[in-house]
């Protein structure tokens, strides 16, 4: 039995609640507006733990909430969460808290206030695309949560946030708008089918489109979801945008809003269309397999540590991509677990990055040596998420690599020997970034820093390591036991390919019988 | 004539009588232009009263008007439309030291030439409404006797307007001779019964009527004049100027539609088709380069004119939702955006640039967010009702099979995101000007609830679009 009603309800809103609490605050309240905004991430958080507590994973999609919202159209707020989404809305609950308490010193004077209502905003917008039922709403989320994040982007970012916040939002809402094009197709071909409007997301999986329709409905689709994740070659945006973005800002960024695209994926391409899928895995690992190699490449030889820590996720989510589409359950599954992998990896390196800056004001990696000598408790930390984040076993993303590599190798052997030569890649460059930055004699920068400021930087402050410790604490759990992950995960997993496959040799079976033409209906 | 006939006016002849009465206020000894606005308000309101109260449906006036609940839900658009331009106007006709009775009672003469034009039934009807509405907004496009912009302003529209009403005239004469009448239910037969002179010569008049009305709703090519008289006409004009004749003439065109020419005239949609594109387009893409914000919302009201028309070419019960839908999100996101620029005037009408929202944020919060919202309305961001709107009309539009049409639209919407993202841009991105010296922004009080009200309706139908659904639903069911 679940603690209390609505849990969902409660765990997309508490932020929205939180934001509108915040805008009853005089602005230079600082320390209050700092305790509304970490006390309502902190309930968020909470309400999505008792939603982990009480998941069982056999049952599919639960805490299920619905409610008419659009008379005559068919259109509902209807929620609940199931194993593909349980885990990522954790992440983002997780992540959010930390983000703000991140945030405390870098932000502040009058357009604090206004920093964190936007993460609030934000924060209800991403777990509302997690946990959302119906079309129509996950839609009205996944275009609402980019208002926030530009506005974190152009308002709080670096010296290039204006041109980079606006190729984010242009970006992205090319694919969405293309989306909702197809979704709203969808929704006619519903009331074709089942008689009435409805964008359910339940119902319309058990529609039956022939494979045009797929195909055009895939890629528009996948467009949205490849440009967010982002897969070669429409990661452009992505650097940009996490340079220029304020340490919060990367953090969600590469934690969370990254993930949507995967989840998109999962949660949409798969299920709705799989012959389209089929016939675009492939092309998708391909991309995926190239991005992983590609973006290695370009971290190797960034001179920026943020941009190197940037490139490293269009790197790391070909991993996830490659899992998703090479179809098989353990590939999936590491799939999925990757994308909360990487998301307290990278967004672990962004938080340990942005505390470096603040303390020294520059990325430029040559600027750095021997922080290991200056810094060594902070140093100690950045290794271990460095090396979580190269894949080393009893660290997290070894167990998502692992499964991934292990399990793409039945159906793409060529893409599974490649990704692993990636892993090698990943070694290198994130390898060599701690040999620049943390070893060696302190560089002249770093000892005219010290001078100037008339003491050496400090090692991480208590507010720093209970930012950090959290993130530690779950690298090491997730890689020496990831079984109550794997546990959540992998029923939904299973039923998405059973279905898949079940689908698709549906779909030879009356191709071989000759009952259809090749691209006629096909049942399901 | 009976009594029915005269109640079922009696919206009108309110409106009539507190325009008139305001006249004979300002040419008092000692006008009290304090009250003129007040009294046009509880005319409005007395209108208002009126037509929400009759419950009479079906024709008047020997058929010339008809009353039901689709004209209901325009007139009370009108009127709440109208009484929003006037408050906007109420501090900025103060500032400029322009306020003056017609001002305000040729307000009404609009609003009463918009009723009209919804509830004819008549060739004849429509054009006294389009003629009603149009003279007074000429005269208040060049309100501003001594600023020569304004002049120019209302002599452009005057002229082109003539220009347009000429064309509009001669498709009546032209659809008259060809059908043997002006009443659109007796045309509409002789159509479906193909009893008219020649199938030529009615459509020649419709082509004509098109542009008559094209000029009013600024389709391309007939939207030369929107920039210039937008951007010239003082700004609680424009206001007015960018929503309620708009309105009008959709929704005249939408009754030519579906009762004159319904379904007997299936080529005419390809040629609505090309209208929609290359309005939406052009006004899209002139939009971007603007960097004075009237010009801009200008051409932006080009673009959504393009969209709304994707939704008059497809002709059915979904398509006319969605329009009416549209209508109401996109007037109320149009009247605050005007109305805040007109808060945010210099006196030296150099116009309003987009520079003059840098800093917007920190010198105004509330009117900074309260910006913002409208623009992200007007681009149809979720979960504003703006997003609705083009998803209502996007929907019909697929549904009718028209994919290639509803993804130019889409496309549209990208690129008008990056316009309208401008002026958000310099509220919270920029740095104020310090030049200027100007520390705050205070919004005159009295024009504070109806701005607060446009935008919280500008979300909340978004949020909660049950009520408008419905009542737009209610209205539309009237007329198919």
């Amino acid at each position: 039995m679940p603690l209390l009603p609505n849990l969902i309800s409660l765990t997309i809103f508490t932020p929205l609640v939180g934001a509108a609490l915040l805008m009853l605050v005089k602005a230079d309240q600082q320390k209050r507006i700092r305790q509304v905004a970490l006390g309502t991430a902190l309930v968020t958080f909470l309400f999505s733990y008792l939603i982990f507590l009480g998941f069982r994973p056999a049952d599919g999609f639960q805490f299920v909430e619905q409610a008419a919202w659009i008379p005559g159209y068919g259109i509902s707020y209807h929620v609940g969460v199931d194993g593909i989404s349980l885990l990522l809305v954790m992440l983002t609950t997780f992540l959010v808290p930390i983000a703000i308490l991140s945030s405390y010193e870098a932000i502040s004077g009058a357009r604090l206030k206004g920093f964190m209502m936007v993460m609030l905003l934000l924060e209800t917008g991403i777990v509302g695309v997690f946990m959302a039922l119906d079309l129509f709403l996950f839609y009205i989320f996944w275009e609402a949560m980019l208002i926030p994040m530009y506005l974190l982007i152009g308002i709080w970012g670096g010296e290039g946030r204006l041109y980079a916040s606006i190729k984010f939002v242009l970006y992205t809402m090319l694919g969405s708008l293309l989306m909702l094009v197809a979704i709203i197709a969808l929704y006619n071909e519903g009331h074709a089918q089942l008689g009435h409007y409805t964008t359910s997301y339940i119902e319309l999986l058990g529609l039956s489109l022939s494979p045009a329709t797929q195909t055009w409905m895939f890629l528009a689709f996948g467009l949205s979801f490849a440009i967010k994740v982002p897969l070669f070659p429409f990661h452009t945006w992505l650097p940009d945008a996490h340079v220029e973005a304020p340490t919060a800002g990367s953090v969600i960024l590469a934690g969370v809003l990254l993930k949507m695209g995967g989840y998109g994926f999962l949660r949409f391409c798969l299920p709705l269309f799989p012959l389209a899928t089929r016939q675009f895995a492939p092309l998708l690992v391909t991309m995926a397999v190239i991005g992983i190699i590609y973006g290695a490449m370009l971290a190797l030889v960034q001179t920026d540590m943020k941009k190197l820590v940037a490139y490293s996720s269009v790197s790391h989510l070909g991993y996830v991509v490659l899992g998703i589409f090479a179809l098989t359950l353990t590939s999936v599954t590491g799939g999925l677990l990757q994308m909360v992998n990487h998301g307290l990896a990278t967004g672990g390196l962004f938080l340990l990055v942005g505390m470096l800056y603040e303390r020294t004001h520059t990325r430029e990696i040559s600027d750095y040596g021997g922080i290991a000598q200056l810094l060594p408790r902070f140093s100690t930390v950045f290794i271990i998420v460095v090396l979580a984040s190269v894949g080393l076993p009893g660290l997290n993303s070894f167990v998502g690599e692992f499964l991934i590599i292990i399990g793409s190798y039945p159906t793409q052997p060529v893409g599974a020997i490649i990704a692993a030569l990636g892993v090698v890649l990943s070694a290198v460059y994130l390898l060599w970034l701690v040999h620049r930055v943390f070893y060696g004699p302190p560089s002249e920068k770093l000892k005219r820093i010290a001078e100037e400021a008339g003491e050496m930087p400090r090692d991480l402050t208590r507010r720093e390591w209970a930012v950090m410790l959290p993130i530690l604490a779950l690298i090491i759990w997730i890689g020496v036991y990831p079984k109550p992950m794997l546990e959540r995960i992998e029923p939904a997993v299973q039923s998405v390919v059973t279905q898949y496959y079940s689908a698709i040799n549906t779909h030879l079976a009356s191709v071989e019988s000759g009952g259809m033409k090749p691209n006629g209906e096909t049942g399901q | 004539m009976h009594l029915a006939d005269i109640t079922s006016a009696l919206p009108e002849l309110a409106l009539v009588a507190t325009a008139l009465i305001l006249l004979v206020m300002e040419s008092a000894t000692r006008p009290h232009r304090d009250l003129l606005a007040p009294v046009a308000l509880a005319g409005l309101g007395l209108a208002l009263i009126a037509n929400l109260s009759s419950s009479s449906n079906g024709a008047f006036f020997s058929g010339m008007l008809q009353l039901n609940a689709f004209t209901r839900y325009l007139s009370t658009l009108f009127m709440v439309v109208t009484a929003a331009a006037i408050v906007v106007a109420i501090p900025y006709l103060k500032r400029t030291l322009e306020e003056r009775g017609e001002y305000y009672s040729l307000m009404l003469f609009a609003a009463v030439g918009m009723n009209f034009m919804v509830k004819a039934q008549d060739l004849t009807m429509l054009f006294l409404g389009l003629e009603l509405l149009s003279i007074p907004l000429y005269i208040l496009a060049g309100f501003y006797r001594n600023h020569s912009q304004s002049n120019e302003a209302g002599l452009k529209y005057l002229l082109l307007g003539a220009f347009s009403t000429g064309f509009f005239l001669f498709g009546i004469a032209l659809l008259y001779g060809s059908t043997g009448s002006t009443a659109y239910e007796l045309m509409a037969d002789s159509i479906r019964t193909g009893a008219d002179l020649s199938r030529m010569l009615t459509l020649a008049g419709f082509g004509l009527i098109l542009i008559g009305l094209g000029f009013k709703v600024a389709l391309v090519p007939f939207h030369m004049y929107a920039p210039d008289v937008y951007d010239g006409a003082p700004t609680a004009i424009t206001a007015f100027l960018s929503t309620g004749p708009k309105i009008a003439g959709f929704t005249a065109l939408l009754m030519l539609l579906t009762v004159v020419f319904s379904g007997s005239m299936a080529h005419l949609w390809k040629v609505l088709w090309v209208l929609s594109a290359v309005t939406m387009t052009v006004g899209n893409l002139s939009a971007l380069r603007q960097e004075n914000i009237k010009r801009m919302l200008a051409y932006s009201s080009v673009a959504h004119a393009g969209y709304l028309l994707m939704a008059i070419l497809v002709t059915n019960y979904d398509s006319a939702f969605g329009m009416l839908y549209y209508l109401v999100v996109y007037s109320i996101a149009t009247l605050a955006a005007f109305g805040m620029v007109s808060l945010l005037e210099h006196d030296d009408a150099e116009g309003v640039t987009m520079s003059r929202f840098d800093g917007l944020a920190g010198k105004s919060p509330v009117l900074g967010a309260m910006f913002a919202i409208s623009m992200l309305s007007l681009a149809g961001f979720p979960p504003t009702a703006g997003f609705l709107g083009k998803f209502f009309i996007f929907n019909a539009a697929l549904d009718a099979g028209y994919t290639l049409l509803v993804v130019i639209a889409v496309l549209n919407s990208l690129v008008s995101v990056y316009y309208y993202l401008r002026p958000i841009v310099g509220i919270y991105m920029r740095p104020a000007d310090t030049a200027t010296g100007e520390e705050r922004i205070t919004i005159p009080r009295v024009v504070v609830p109806v701005l607060v009200l446009l935008v919280i309706v500008a979300i909340g139908a978004g949020i909660y679009p049950a009520p408008l659904v419905r009542l737009s639903a209610v209205a539309i069911s009237a007329i198919l």
